[in-house]
């Protein structure tokens, strides 16, 4: 049994996509802008309506309290959102292992969110979404305003969370080095849908 | 009680022509809209006077329940059209006019069969005014209510999404922007109880003793209907809010912005 499955995914400006994730899988995402990745990551996650099943460990997630299935199949969007005042007001559970994994002291807890530079925001996003210890990751570039020690950082922290927990990870990213280094599969979407299999973008069919 | 004759009133309206004369050269169709609302408060008030002196010279039950509905109808159409940004179709109105029937009408069958307990107790002299100072104070608080929600989650959409991406419910992802709506819709009767009798003599207790009602009991009226005021809005405002709330996501506890328009 798959850990995770699309079949037939579609809502406004995408359709018809089918994919499958399996336990500790890390798959890379890319494709043109606009082609509908953020789209298809806010349709799993059921932010928007869109039609198809989804299934997590063989459960529609109908079938699932709508708060049950964020928290289990956890969407960082690209831009995090801060609304109190301080770091540790977002979270529900703290993990310190994480925290310091992302290279941040327990003190970050009480820095005052709206001072946060965009890379931490990025990376104190990832690790309040991994504290509901969520089975499917859903990041949409999670490194995209990270140097390369954070970025490395960031990539060990999520592999490690992967094995662990026997999860599973749909990784948007446009760089082809990081899907090279990642991905155990890509996945290429464009305007005639979802495709590839093998490792990089290139070996996807046009 | 001395009676005012038209030419009274005609002297009271000069002041207004002088004001909007006066705002023309500033703003010419505020000065318009100001007649215009003028004229309707003349037209509008003589009729409703018209109304109520055939009402009150036969009351019945049936006739006091049509101009009731009336009146809601009326205030359900000024909530929605007070709304920047509305529910779409029916929702936009049926919330405002089904919170203030839920709360109006409650408060005000209790004044009425419980506090001034008439005979009969639909009597229009007290039921009409009753039911129209409690209306429209509870359309004020709705209005108020809706449109700040409404605003509000469309401005913060990103945030209400981030809380729901992290597992919050719906109810959850709304609570601070839920507390301030209703705190604004609370607000305007807090300040008008806190400031009543010192910053202000309220308008119905004045009308009364204008009217050579002694100011004792006027007061008592105007406590009472301060109250049921309160009550009113109070309860009109938590209604909205939960059914707009209710409105504003799905049975997924999605958000869904695309059921309200400009």
């Amino acid at each position: 049994m798959k850990l995770f499955e699309a079949r037939h995914l579609s809502r406004a400006a995408l359709s018809d996509l089918s994919f499958s994730l399996s336990a500790s899988e890390l798959v890379c995402l890319s494709g043109p802008s606009g082609a509908g990745k953020t789209l298809m990551l806010r349709s799993l996650a059921d932010l928007d309506v869109n039609a198809g099943s989804v299934y997590l460990q063989g459960v529609q997630r109908e079938r699932m309290p709508p708060t049950a299935w964020r928290r289990q199949v956890g969407y960082l969007p690209a831009e995090s959102r801060w609304w109190s005042e301080t770091v540790g007001e977002h979270f529900r559970r703290v993990q310190a292992d994480i925290l310091s994994q992302l290279g941040f002291e327990d003190e970050v807890l009480g820095w005052q969110a709206e001072r946060l530079s965009s890379g931490e925001r990025q990376r104190l996003a990832l690790a309040r979404l991994l504290s509901n210890q969520p089975r499917i990751l859903l990041l949409d570039e999670p490194t995209a305003n990270l140097d390369p020690v954070n970025t490395a950082r960031v990539e060990r922290l999520v592999t490690d969370y992967l094995r662990k927990h026997r999860a599973a990870c749909l990784w948007v990213t446009h760089a082809a080095d990081q899907i090279e280094r990642i991905a155990s599969r890509a996945l290429y979407l464009d305007s005639h849908g979802l495709a590839g299999s093998g490792k990089g973008p290139e070996e996807a069919p046009a | 009680m001395i009676h005012l004759s038209v030419f009274d009133l005609s002297l009271a309206a000069l002041l207004v022509v002088a004001l909007a004369l006066t705002s023309a050269r500033i703003y010419p169709g505020l000065a318009w809209q100001l007649l215009v609302a003028a004229l309707r408060t003349a037209i509008q008030l003589t009729l409703i006077g018209l109304v109520l002196k055939a009402l009150f010279a036969n009351s019945n039950l049936l006739w006091v329940g049509l101009l009731s509905l009336l009146m809601l109808a009326v205030a359900g159409r000024e909530v929605m059209t007070r709304q920047h940004r509305r529910f779409a179709g029916s929702w936009g109105y049926g919330i405002g006019a089904v919170s203030m029937f839920i709360s109006s009408f409650t408060v005000a069958l209790f004044a009425l069969i419980v506090v001034v307990d008439n005979e009969p107790w639909y009597q229009p002299q007290y039921s009409i005014p009753l039911l129209g100072m409690l209306l429209g104070n509870t359309m004020n608080g709705i209005a108020l209510a809706l449109d700040r929600l409404t605003q509000s989650a469309w401005e913060q959409r990103d945030v209400i999404e981030a809380r729901l991406m992290l597992g919050y419910s719906a109810p959850e992802a709304v609570s601070g922007i839920r507390r301030q709506v209703f705190r604004s819709g609370l607000i305007p009767i807090i300040n008008a109880m806190a400031a009543a009798g010192i910053v202000s003599l309220p308008g119905m207790m004045t009308g009364q003793i204008l009217a050579g009602i002694e100011p004792v009991e006027a007061v008592k009226y105007q406590i009472l209907i301060m109250f049921l005021i309160s009550a009113g809005s109070g309860f009109g405002t938590l209604a909205a809010v939960h059914l707009a709330v209710r409105r504003l996501f799905d049975e997924r506890q999605r958000l869904r912005l695309d059921r309200l328009q400009r």
